[in-house]
């Protein structure tokens, strides 16, 4: 068991590429807090996972750090209010996502009280079993800060299977620009620390190891002071170069095992997390805060004051722009995340969600020339530096050509969308764009075919029960027409009778079938004119007023009510 | 306030294909030198003449395939084919060799299929392949050393030579020309003589040479001239490497292959085959090593496959000098590797990361 | 002469017996290739093909009696796909069917169903839901937009909903490849 940072050995992963840093910039101030909006807009689904409830509505009181939305599933995680004030709306507004959709959000007028809600710190996390350790995780709604948002209680369950090994702490943030984590290294490690701990308690793992990349000797140095003397706990430097923050990529690195394809990394007894998620897990259940904010970094060429910000969930980002003092003219582009993996935002006045890290605000000159797409030269590049050691050309061809079979062949699905290829590509192509349309068409393709093989089941039977009541139909009517026939046949003496006799029975039932059917008839036609009069007085309304309201339920309705009832007895022969 | 949504990567590292083919060119420049110094102007002329009908056929077909000229015209990839062709043709050959040889291989070879990327022939093989077997004599008539030649031409009479195929007064043509050392090496051998009888004619010092009046094209290693060129052209592909231009697997497996075939059939039989320093320095086997085979749109894709790849050409290309009937064959091999290399790209892909058992 | 003619007789018998063989005793029931193509279809049941359902549809195509392109909920994707199996040219959608238009789902008005069943009796996958004089509804997930269920209805009450895009079902396009010497994107 090490302590503190003895340097363990450390294995390489393949690729991985070396784009200039540009960190310097945010990390020349310390952090400071954001200043209140007026308003916050929190959306339902800021995390892997089915959307949450909400739990309040328009008009309702809320106080800071009460629960407005509630988890949905076991994946899921509840939203929590980031200050005190008034929910003025809960409906659909933009939400930051590359497809520039809208989605249910809770709007929340602040009132700048800033009132806690009471809550309730866990004494003592040792005594704590770590399943209430992680409900208590759960109800605060920690989800991942690293960038995906998956809730955090799910992975600080070792289930069933294997022993816990290995937890790593993600500090590498290897992406350029981003900073957040190693801020928060800096200034509050206790947190961070004091999180490890708790999580190791609650997937009862062997040891924690804390990954920093060495382009961060100030956040090393810190970790490494807060974790003296703490056993099974050490910290290791890792060599800089992107993408080692991804998880399997991590983990190689740390234990020198590679997380199977189709697996987790948890199959192996390794569990990850991140950094800011650790200090987040503190909070939860030493302070019994739930998760309401996060450290932001706000930078790129057109901002004056880059630096990192403590940001409430819901702030809008022209905000933290402001506050940054941005030149918004100059804003070419405006970034969520990094440079490598983080997708465009449409306007500025969307919020700050839970899985926002950072906001590059780019200008034209930061972006350099634009390059045309030039044909693929099959120069081999993107094979080189990719860290998962696929074939980027050949799943760039497949994917072109839509030829999707072929490209799962190439192993499409492992894929990190790491950016790598595209970023090294001479011919400038997008090549990451093409995987992600591949991965999406294919996954429609399968829905879709479970849809239809769904649909075809339900017609093949639905072809089956129409036989079958036929053929039942069918030996009812047998079996009524042989006791007839037995009785014409037996008394010999008025066969004719007999068959007559069936005639009439034959014709009575013909002639009560069709006067039922004409009394459905008159019923139907009854039911379009009263229909048809709902129509034109609605649409005479809709004239007069702005709104249609549905006609209120009249006489009319209950008179049709008699007369459906009337006519029930004959609804079965009409069928 | 509204911005535009491009996708990430937003931020993309300083290559682009002009660049690769800049540095291609430029790490040519070292063969080129010792190629001028060796034998004389008409290379200079003949990429010149090659440059400018490149450039002109590829303008050409693109418009009329109604594409943007400007990204395909400036990317260098024609201009490079045009530079490679006119280095495997003899350099006096008449301004109307280059022209046809450079013109199919821009429009049949390349444009034809596609355009950049989409061909799966090289095609400055291509052109060259056709020159040769549609034009065997002049394609053959090359030129000695010219540190040793009494006829060497200065660049004015070799500019007229090559457009207007004028000669100063006293000088034949049978007097310029000279073949190969590879060709002469296959000739003698095929007449009978051994390896050191040819070596001992044509080898000789310059003192000898003048006075038994013999054209000496035999070096130290190589053909003489042939291997400070090969020299050049390996300076030049080590230098890409080291850029990470182009990766080490084709030239090492195709210079490997040859060294081990030649080798294997030297230590065999020293009178009757070369030695390996000699395949290795004569002909365009640096050159197609480092500048030809390392195409990346005609050759393999993964790395084990260009492996593969190397190898075969290495091999074909001692198969074909030394039992086929021309006496240069780096173009014959690589045309035929071309052919293998989807195959070859079907069946070596690289171990995923993830997939391994345990 | 006669040795060649008899040699050959022979190779002839042999491998005629040998192919009787293998057809009586690997002999597949039904066809195969009916299933194959029924596969691609989208299952809508709606009959814009001209034929009732998808599988007679399937069969037509298996004996060459309907051509490929009929099936306007397929589109183009299952032109394709078709053409692919079949080994036949992609042609374009008979505009005569209908346009490939967006997904819907139908939706019935409540305040206007007079529980006739006249819709719950026209819908090929028995997707609504209800009975006399009951209160019949959609079963949404079931539902697969072929609109059957509109031309029974005695009160129009049923209409169909596009089925909009949210963040769930949204996915990345096509890249436009503005390139200078890229080929046509296809078009499937």
């Amino acid at each position: 068991m090490n302590s503190g940072n003895t340097e363990a050995k450390l294995w390489d992963f393949h690729g991985g590429v070396h784009p200039e840093q540009n960190k310097l910039q945010s990390t020349m101030e310390s952090s400071a807090p954001a200043r209140m909006p007026e308003k916050l807009i929190l959306p339902l689904h800021q995390h892997i996972g089915a959307a949450a409830e909400p739990i309040v509505e328009v008009g309702d009181q809320v106080l800071k750090g009460q629960k407005i939305a509630s988890a949905d599933g076991y994946v899921s995680a509840s939203v929590h209010a980031p200050t005190s004030g008034k929910v003025i709306d809960i409906s659909e507004h933009p939400i930051p996502h590359p497809s520039g959709l809208s989605a249910l959000s809770i709007v929340i007028e602040t009132d700048g009280h800033d009132e806690w809600i009471e809550y309730r710190a866990e004494q003592d996390y040792t005594e704590t079993n770590p399943s209430h350790l992680r409900n208590i995780i759960r109800e605060a709604g920690v989800v991942g800060l690293g960038g995906a948002g998956f809730p955090s209680f799910i992975k600080l369950n070792p289930g069933s299977q294997k022993k816990i090994k290995t937890l790593i702490l993600n500090g590498v943030e290897c992406e350029p620009y981003i900073t957040c984590d190693d801020m928060l290294m800096r200034e509050d490690p206790q947190s961070i620390i004091a999180g490890a701990r708790i999580m190791r308690h609650a997937l009862q793992a062997e040891e924690c190891v804390i990954a920093i990349e060495d382009n961060k000797p100030q956040a090393y140095e810190s970790i490494c002071h807060a974790a003296k003397g703490i056993a099974g706990l050490r910290v290791a430097r890792v060599p800089t170069r992107y993408p080692q923050g991804s998880e399997k990529q991590l983990v190689q690195v740390i234990t020198g095992k590679e997380v199977p394809s189709n697996g987790l990394a948890v199959s192996i007894g390794v569990v990850c997390h991140n950094v800011s998620t650790a200090a987040a897990i503190y909070r939860a259940i030493h302070l019994g805060q739930p998760l309401i904010s996060r450290m932001v970094t706000i930078t790129g060429a057109a901002v004056k004051r880059p630096r990192n910000l403590e940001v409430l969930f819901g702030t809008p980002i022209e905000e933290l722009l402001q506050q940054c003092e941005v030149e918004s003219k100059q804003i070419e582009r405006l970034v969520m995340g990094g440079p490598m993996m983080g997708f465009a935002l449409h306007d500025s006045s969307l919020p700050v969600i839970k899985t926002t890290n950072c906001i590059i605000a780019v200008t034209r000159k930061e972006l350099g020339l634009e390059q045309a797409v030039m044909p693929c030269i099959r120069c081999g590049a993107c094979a080189d530096v990719c860290p998962v050691k696929l074939l980027p050309q050949q799943l760039y061809w497949h994917s072109r050509a839509k030829e999707f079979d072929k490209a799962q062949e190439y192993d499409l699905f492992d894929c990190i969308e790491c950016g790598c290829c595209s970023y090294v590509c001479p011919s400038n192509i997008p090549l990451v764009q093409f995987y992600r349309f591949a991965k999406g068409a294919i996954w429609t393709q399968e829905q879709e075919q479970k849809k239809s093989d769904q649909a075809r089941e339900r017609h093949e039977f639905r072809q089956t029960r129409i036989e079958r009541e036929k053929q039942e139909r069918e030996a009812k009517r047998a079996k009524k027409k042989a006791p007839r026939a037995k009785k014409a046949a037996a008394p010999k003496a008025p066969p004719v009778d007999g068959a007559k006799m069936a005639e009439k029975m034959r014709d009575e039932a013909m002639s009560q079938r069709d006067s039922a059917v004409e009394a459905r008839k008159a019923e139907i036609q009854a039911a379009v004119a009263r229909v048809k009069a709902k129509k034109e007085r609605a649409t005479v309304q809709a004239g007069d007023a702005t709104s249609i309201t549905p006609a209120a339920p009249s006489k009319g309705d209950a008179d049709k009510k008699n007369d459906s009832s009337s006519a029930s007895d004959n609804n079965e022969q009409v069928q | 306030m509204p911005f535009n949504t491009p996708t990430s990567p937003h931020q993309l590292a300083p290559t682009s294909i002009t660049r690769v083919m800049v540095m291609v060119m430029l790490a040519l420049i070292p063969g080129i030198i010792a190629y001028v110094w060796f034998f004389g102007w008409g290379v200079v002329i003949n990429i010149c003449i090659a440059l400018v009908t490149a450039l002109s056929c590829e303008a050409l077909i693109l418009k009329l395939r109604q594409r943007p000229l400007t990204p395909s015209l400036s990317d260098g990839s024609a201009a490079l084919t045009a530079i490679l062709i006119a280095l495997t043709l003899p350099p006096l050959s008449p301004w109307w060799l280059t022209v046809i040889g450079v013109a199919f291989a821009i429009i049949i070879a390349k444009q034809l299929y596609g355009g950049l990327g989409f061909n799966p022939f090289n095609p400055a093989m291509v052109g060259y392949v056709m020159l040769l077997i549609s034009f065997p004599r002049e394609m053959t008539s090359w030129i000695p050393p010219s540190a040793l030649a009494d006829n060497s031409l200065d660049f004015l009479e070799t500019a007229l030579f090559i457009l207007f195929h004028t000669l100063p007064d006293g000088v034949t043509f049978d007097a310029l020309t000279e073949a190969t050392p590879l060709d002469s090496l296959k000739t003698h051998i095929a007449l009978g003589n051994t390896v050191d009888e040819v070596r001992a004619q044509l080898g000789l010092d310059e003192e000898a040479s003048r006075v038994l009046s013999v054209i000496p094209i035999f070096g130290a290693i190589g053909g003489k001239g042939w291997e400070w060129i090969g020299g050049g052209f390996l300076l030049g592909g080590l230098w890409l490497i080291y850029k990470k231009v182009i990766s080490w697997h084709i030239p090492v497996a195709m210079l490997g292959s040859l060294l081990a075939m030649s080798s294997i059939f030297y230590l065999i039989d020293p009178e009757h085959y070369a030695t390996p320093m000699f395949h290795l320095f004569s002909g365009a086997a640096m050159l197609g090593a480092f500048f030809i085979a390392t195409d990346p749109v005609t050759a393999a894709a993964s790395n084990r496959g260009k492996i593969i790849y190397g190898c075969g050409i290495g091999i074909f290309t001692y198969v074909i000098r030394t039992w086929g009937g021309y006496p240069d064959a780096v173009a014959f091999a690589v045309l035929l590797l071309n052919m293998c290399a989807p195959l070859i790209d079907h069946y070596f892909k690289s171990s995923v990361f993830g997939h391994k058992k345990g | 002469m006669l040795t060649s003619i008899l040699a050959l007789s022979a190779l002839a018998l042999v491998f005629g017996l040998i192919l009787g063989f293998a057809a009586i005793r690997f002999k597949v029931e039904g066809d195969p290739l009916v299933e194959q193509i029924d596969a691609q279809l989208p299952q809508t049941q709606c009959g814009q093909c001209g034929f009732p359902g998808c599988r007679p549809y399937a069969e037509a195509i298996a004996s060459e009696d309907a051509e490929i392109n009929q099936c306007p909920p397929g589109g183009e994707a299952t032109i394709y796909a078709l053409a692919d199996l079949l080994d036949r040219e992609p042609l374009p959608l008979n505009p005569d069917n209908g346009a490939e238009s967006v997904k819907t789902v139908a939706f019935i008005d409540e305040q206007t169903c007079i529980g006739c069943t006249l819709c719950i009796q026209a819908c090929p996958v028995d997707a609504i839901l209800g009975a006399a004089k009951q209160m019949h509804t959609i079963i949404e997930s079931e539902c697969t937009g072929c609109d059957l269920c509109l031309p029974p209805c005695p009160v129009d009450c049923i209409e169909m909903i596009e089925i909009k895009e949210d963040m769930l079902t949204w996915k990345w396009p096509y890249p436009q490849e503005p390139a200078a010497n890229s080929q046509q994107e296809i078009s499937t």
